[in-house]
């Protein structure tokens, strides 16, 4: 997964709840990453960040 | 007292021999009985009395003749000759034949009644492998038929993803045909390569029960001079709950035995390498491919580690890697064949490069890690698995949702501005998964009873809820109305993809 943008997701019922990264590739596919230590993706979005890159809110 | 019973004459096999004549120069004299040679069975079957004395040790016999140790006189007298012949005791009493009796190698096959020797006699752990024949027991599978192999889709059998994907190189790590089995590179290499779900229909990985192969062709040649970095492996990772049977890190840790088919353009050396991601440690090994592009089983044995446990949890645990080719940093020192931390220089010295020509090919099929030291004669047998339950194993780390197996309409409702649905998964993934939505369906919606449907396609999502277990979506409804809605998945072109892959 080539990162080029990642996204906060809220709950469409609760809208100040964070459930999910919207990840957008450099291939432009959507990817919708759960907040789980456990998911690799997820691990990728962290090390995005520490690369130093910021997650946004979504449009 | 005298002897009572039947006169020896009266038994079978006790034969009295004519006199001898002596004439005091001759020892040696023919045997007869009846005036016809006889031939005794030995010297000590002979009882020769002269002159009233029992001759005992001082003669000798070959053929019909006796040749005494002296020369009897002319005047002695032969008193009598009695040959005792074989099979003088008809019957032996009950008890009577010991052990020291029957010589050894005494008692053959022939004397053993079929069916004579039963389960008493033979002591426990007294039969050993070597006494077992060659195909009685089918394999040691016969032995587990309810364990599962630890190595997912080692028999390449499911792609969920897809059965071919070309344009695999830089910046393209990932899962692309064969479930399970991952692409991987590292620092840019130039190589380029397509991946694909070989279909066998001959060769000796086929002859040896496989019909799929994942199969690499380099597409973009790379003659790794370029970032001493660079690496291409395919890589295949588990969770370490499942791996403590090894029980690596503990005093009783044990070998581990990777085998694998294997066909490959280039010859020489090869390498492949076992890792533990949850200690950072590692072992790698070398293998030789002996002909080119000509199926070969190969039997690897690593050895045990007592350092490092790998613990539990559906983490990344242990992991192989099968070097396609790397550059120089990767191989700068001498191969690590023992465990020990992960050492970047030592992971795959002597590696050929399988990338440094267009035409090259590199195949694998057939991939079980056995707990133990097996060679290639006492590995046990792939475990093969029905492809329901083998693609049942692989739905734990992906799946996905789309015209071939989708239900034809999954029903919602409307929740706020949105249509929102739920949809099971077919086991529980190994953690909450990646979710990704492409192609289009079809959604139909009303607002109450009576009223028609209305329709639109569908082009996007977003997840509501996501667990191990199911996940809840949702489509913004956009300012349409509609109570009730559904979508409709045959011979559409979306697809919805479940990953939770390591």
């Amino acid at each position: 997964m080539n990162i080029k943008k990642v996204e906060w997701l809220y709950d469409p019922i609760d809208s100040d709840k964070k459930i999910s990264y919207k990840v957008t590739t450099q291939e432009d596919v959507i990817w919708f990453v759960p907040l789980d230590e456990s998911n690799s993706d997820y691990s990728l979005v962290q090390q995005w960040v520490e690369d130093g890159n910021t997650i946004e809110e979504a449009d | 007292m005298s002897y009572i019973g039947r006169g020896i004459d009266q038994i079978d096999n006790i034969s009295t021999l004519d006199n001898l004549s002596f004439n005091g120069s001759d020892a040696t004299f023919n045997l007869t009985q009846n005036s016809v040679a006889f031939v005794p069975v030995s010297a000590d079957a002979l009882q020769i009395q002269i002159d009233g004395i029992l001759q005992s040790g001082n003669y000798t016999v070959s053929g019909s003749t006796v040749t005494f140790d002296f020369t009897p006189s002319g005047s002695s007298v032969c008193n009598g000759i009695k040959h005792f012949g074989v099979g003088v005791m008809t019957s032996v009493s009950d008890g009577a034949v010991t052990e020291a009796k029957i010589g050894s190698s005494a008692v053959t096959e022939a004397k053993i009644a079929s069916s004579a020797i039963t389960t008493a006699k033979i002591n426990n752990g007294a039969v050993t492998s070597g006494k077992i024949a060659s195909g009685v027991i089918p394999d040691a599978v016969s032995l587990r038929p309810n364990a599962q192999p630890f190595i997912i889709n080692g028999d390449m059998a499911v792609a969920q993803r897809s059965t071919t994907q070309n344009g695999i190189g830089d910046g393209n790590s990932g899962y692309y045909c064969i479930d399970r089995f991952r692409f991987e590179e590292g620092n840019s290499p130039a190589a380029v390569w397509t991946m694909t779900q070989e279909s066998l229909t001959s060769g000796n990985a086929y002859n040896a029960g496989f019909t799929k192969a994942l199969k690499m062709d380099c597409t973009t040649s790379d003659d790794a001079s370029g970032h001493g970095d660079i690496l291409n492996v395919i890589a295949y990772h588990s969770e370490r709950q499942d791996a403590h049977r090894w029980k690596k890190g503990t005093s009783s840790a044990e070998k581990f035995t990777l085998a694998f088919w294997i066909k490959a353009t280039k010859t020489g050396t090869h390498t492949v390498e076992l890792r533990d991601s949850a200690n950072d440690r590692a072992v790698s090994a070398s293998y030789t491919i002996s002909s080119s592009d000509t199926w070969e089983h190969k039997v690897i044995v690593f050895p045990l580690d007592t350092t490092g446990a790998i613990g539990t949890g559906n983490g990344k645990g242990l992991s192989i890697y099968w070097c396609l080719h790397h550059g120089g940093n990767y191989g700068s020192q001498s191969l690590q064949t023992a465990w020990a931390g992960s050492s970047t220089a030592k992971r795959y010295t002597g590696q050929v490069n399988n990338a440094d020509n267009t035409s090259n090919n590199w195949h694998l099929t057939g991939v079980q890690l056995e707990v133990g030291e097996f060679t290639a004669s006492t590995l046990p047998a792939f475990q093969h698995q029905s492809y329901g339950d083998n693609l049942e194993r692989c739905q734990r780390y992906f799946w996905k949702l789309n015209t071939d197996n989708a239900p034809h309409t999954i029903v919602g409702g409307q929740a706020g501005n949105n249509s929102m649905y739920t949809v099971w998964f077919p086991t529980t993934m190994r953690a909450t998964p990646s979710t990704s939505f492409s192609g289009a369906i079809t959604e139909y919606y009303h607002g109450s009873a009576g009223s028609s449907n209305s329709s639109r396609s569908i082009t996007s999502m977003n997840i509501g809820s996501n667990r191990t277990n199911g996940l809840r979506f949702y489509f913004s409804k956009a300012g349409q109305s509609g109570l009730i809605s559904w979508t409709d998945w045959v011979d559409t072109t979306g697809k919805m993809t479940i990953e939770a892959e390591l």
